[in-house]
């Protein structure tokens, strides 16, 4: 229990920093990186708490492709050497201690949430989907989404179906003088314009194209 | 204090998503940032949806977990494909220089 304790205020506060360090860094680079912490620290988290398969398609996912998917277009668009102008403002807008109001207000909501929170008597035996020990996370997780979840797992394909097409969609121009290969053309090709049969007069020659 | 509950989880929700909230808010950089602080809410999400789920026993908020995983996926493909777009039609993608809706 008590390396339950320390695992779980080691990863927690490697989460909170690197997310802090995310939005504070200077450098676009090194906020994604922090992402990347974060993202494998609550991985982690989920890991210990027992749900691993969530665990690890958090890594998958979210390092594997999310993270790098920033990185990429960070690195893209030239614009990690723009230095983070912290508080400084070209015209005098208060949008910082608003910012930080707000923030703080919906902090303490939450956590207010937390501390009141009563649970009604008969709400753990309530859960349709409960889990059972003898069978791991992966398993019982593959029992519920293909069958019960089938639905709502088939929309979540379209739905990253339609993120594909909408991105390449956004993303794709026409470029002018690029030379291409077109097969329609090709194909279609008729004899009669590509050669040209001539009579040629003993001892004259043949002048083609005038 | 030791004794790991559902409270610790949820706190470390609540914190990441304030910390999120307060990057959208403050920041001046770049619109990448903000990206990455939509992520960091999402994330919150998810922990508090997985510490639910495990402490009560029900395997419903993973499933969802799963979900918002995907849609989260999508949302910052499309996200940054509109800051790709953008970028190349007005060459910079600064929060303040960002006004062509005048907003």
């Amino acid at each position: 229990m008590i390396a339950h304790a320390i695992f779980f205020y080691i990863f927690s506060i490697i989460a909170v920093v690197s997310a802090v360090m995310v939005t504070v860094s200077k450098n676009t680079v090194h906020s994604v990186f922090f992402l990347i912490l974060d993202f494998i620290s609550i991985s982690c988290l989920f890991i210990m708490i027992g749900a691993e398969f969530l665990g690890m398609i958090m890594l998958i996912v979210y390092v594997g492709a999310v993270a790098v998917l920033f990185l990429f277009v960070v690195m893209m668009l030239n614009v990690a050497q723009q230095k983070n102008q912290w508080f400084v403002s070209k015209e005098n807008s208060n949008h910082i201690p608003i910012g930080l109001l707000i923030s703080v207000i919906i902090f303490f909501e939450l956590i207010i949430v937390i501390g009141g929170w009563k649970y009604k008597p008969d709400l753990f035996d309530q859960g349709n989907l409960s889990i059972v020990n003898d069978v791991s996370n992966t398993h019982s997780l593959g029992m519920v989404l293909y069958t019960d979840y089938i639905y709502i797992f088939q929309i979540s394909g379209m739905i990253l179906l339609i993120a594909m097409i909408g991105a390449i969609v956004l993303t794709f121009r026409q470029r002018e003088g690029v030379k291409k290969q077109s097969y329609l053309k090709q194909i279609s090709r008729e004899r009669a314009e590509g050669v040209e049969v001539v009579e040629v007069a003993s001892n004259r020659g043949v002048k083609i194209d005038d | 204090m030791i004794e790991i509950g559902l409270g610790h989880y949820l706190t470390l929700g609540a914190v990441i998503f304030s910390i999120g909230i307060i990057g959208i808010f403050l920041n001046r950089k770049n619109i990448i940032v903000i990206l990455m602080s939509i992520e960091l809410i999402l994330l919150a999400v998810n922990i508090n949806l997985v510490s639910f789920s495990m402490y009560l026993g029900d395997l419903t908020g993973q499933v969802f977990t799963l979900f918002i995983l995907t849609v989260a996926a999508a949302e910052a493909a499309i996200g940054l494909a509109i800051i790709v777009v953008y970028y190349r039609n007005s060459g910079t993608i600064r929060v303040e220089e960002i006004d062509k809706l005048k907003g």
